[in-house]
């Protein structure tokens, strides 16, 4: 059985569990053995800590790295946040001897060491990769019939210069991953185009940032989508949370459905929407979960 | 009609310390081609937001003008634009740097503040609340992640790498630096 350490990062455990539940699941029927990354924190948020502070980013985010080192197996992430940040800090600190040392020293204050040795994964490019669609298939036991918009987010796929997963700006491979459950990925305008939530802004500008959301979602309903279907917990509650302030500050309901990928697996591997979290959003979709049970048609 | 840049404002010194941050210094290479700002899905919203204009600025040496302008907050990082780049510029982290540099400055906006405040004393920049410990129990989960929110032990050795990296400093409020 393939080990991996799981991180959890913020937003899953502490917003959407039904995520971190989808995922020991999902995986544990893959054959895929999940440890806890037992004491990890935040990873800490790129765009945020990595801003205000670039050693506060690194020494953070390389003790996460240690607990995985020690254990001596690679991390698995499920969030784009999470992915990005640790793999910046995992391959600069694996280049960069000079930093390597410095970030050692103030690791040694707390009786730990950056080896280098692991790495870092994410949930669908993982699966991609190293089980694949064809497999993945196999593993389906309730093919769903749903039309999905597959929102990627930014930072599983950019910057390109860390993250080689092919194109940017028609990738396939989530996609493909999505169908391998049955559903139809639908094509939506600006499909890449990033939920507003990173960097900072969220907290920042929140207003203008929903305006990126807002538009997003006009452009799945326009394309008839049942549910968007997302590989980040940050995406996921600016999609999900992300329309209950719409309809709060601009008068304006969506009502779509926002899945996580191992969600959408679970389902398609016979969990309830129940076991898997999908009840527990924050936009209502009662109807969308009749539907499933009604033998996922 | 824009406004008259004079030179007697500028910082001659400050787009080397952008420059520190690798491919920043591309910038010298824009062209103005606008291929970053034509496709920003923030300066679709915001106008105002214009990353293209914000590295001109840097390279000018634009220093307090930049630093203080409320929009340099707006990237979501989404690096499209750093990816379309026809030069290399390395636009995304260049504006990173660009923040560093405000922020160890002085300039940081309060909702920032609170989030570094927040990782200090639990963590997790989102933090476990009790409408998700139910929803926790409800899947099976143990009410606490194990994370640092279940380890006393870890989350003393975050506050303490906090303490001496000085982040504690830097997002401490004013008057208790």
């Amino acid at each position: 059985m393939t080990k991996l350490s799981f991180f959890l990062g913020c937003i899953a455990p502490n917003r959407y569990p039904g995520i971190e539940a989808s995922t020991k699941k999902t995986l544990n029927k893959l054959g895929i053995e999940l440890e806890d990354l037992e004491g990890a924190s935040c990873c800490p948020a790129p765009g945020v800590f990595r801003s205000f502070d670039k050693t506060t980013w690194l020494a953070l985010a390389s003790r996460n790295i240690t607990l995985s080192e020690v254990m001596g197996d690679d991390i698995l992430t499920v969030c784009n946040g999470c992915f990005g940040s640790l793999t910046d800090a995992n391959n600069v600190l694996k280049e960069d001897a000079e930093l390597k040392a410095e970030v050692n020293k103030i690791l040694a204050q707390i009786g730990k060491e950056f080896k280098g040795t692991q790495d870092v994964r994410h949930i669908v490019e993982y699966l991609y990769q190293e089980v694949g669609p064809e497999k993945i298939k196999e593993a389906v036991t309730n093919p769903l019939d749903l039309r999905v918009a597959v929102h990627y987010g930014c930072h599983m796929v950019k910057p390109s210069k860390e993250r080689h997963l092919g194109s940017v700006e028609k990738p396939t491979f989530f996609d493909e991953l999505v169908e391998a459950t049955g559903a139809t990925s639908v094509d939506y305008e600006d499909k890449m185009a990033c939920c507003g939530a990173g960097g900072g802004a969220r907290t920042a500008v929140i207003d203008t940032t929903l305006k990126l959301v807002d538009k997003k979602l006009d452009n799945i309903e326009a394309a008839n989508a049942d549910c968007v279907v997302d590989a980040c917990p940050f995406c996921h509650l600016q999609f999900d949370v992300g329309q209950t302030e719409i309809k709060k500050k601009f008068e304006k309901e969506h009502g779509m459905p926002v899945l996580h990928y191992s969600q959408l697996l679970g389902l398609a591997m016979g969990f309830t929407p129940e076991e898997l979290g999908i009840d527990q959003n924050f936009v209502e979709n009662s109807k969308f979960i009749e539907r499933i049970r009604g033998g996922v048609k | 009609m824009s406004d008259v840049i004079k030179t007697s404002n500028l910082n001659p010194t400050f787009r080397q310390e952008v420059f520190e941050e690798p491919g920043a210094e591309k910038i010298t290479l824009c062209f103005n081609c606008t291929g970053c700002t034509s496709g920003c899905p923030m300066a679709e919203q915001e106008p105002e937001y214009n990353i293209r204009k914000f590295l001109r600025m840097a390279n000018l040496g634009m220093k307090d003008e930049l630093l203080n302008s409320p929009y340099i907050w707006y990237c979501t990082t989404c690096y499209k634009c750093q990816e379309r780049c026809p030069q290399g510029v390395q636009n995304v982290d260049a504006l990173l740097k660009i923040r560093t540099i405000a922020v160890h400055d002085g300039i940081m906006l309060g909702p920032h503040k609170k989030v570094g405040q927040i990782v200090i004393k639990l963590g997790h920049a989102v933090p476990i609340n009790d409408d998700t410990k139910e929803k926790r129990k409800k899947l099976g989960l143990d009410e606490l992640p194990p994370t640092v929110h279940r380890f006393a032990d870890a989350m003393d050795e975050v506050r303490k790498l906090m303490q001496i990296v000085g982040f504690d400093k830097i997002v401490a409020e004013e008057g208790e630096k």
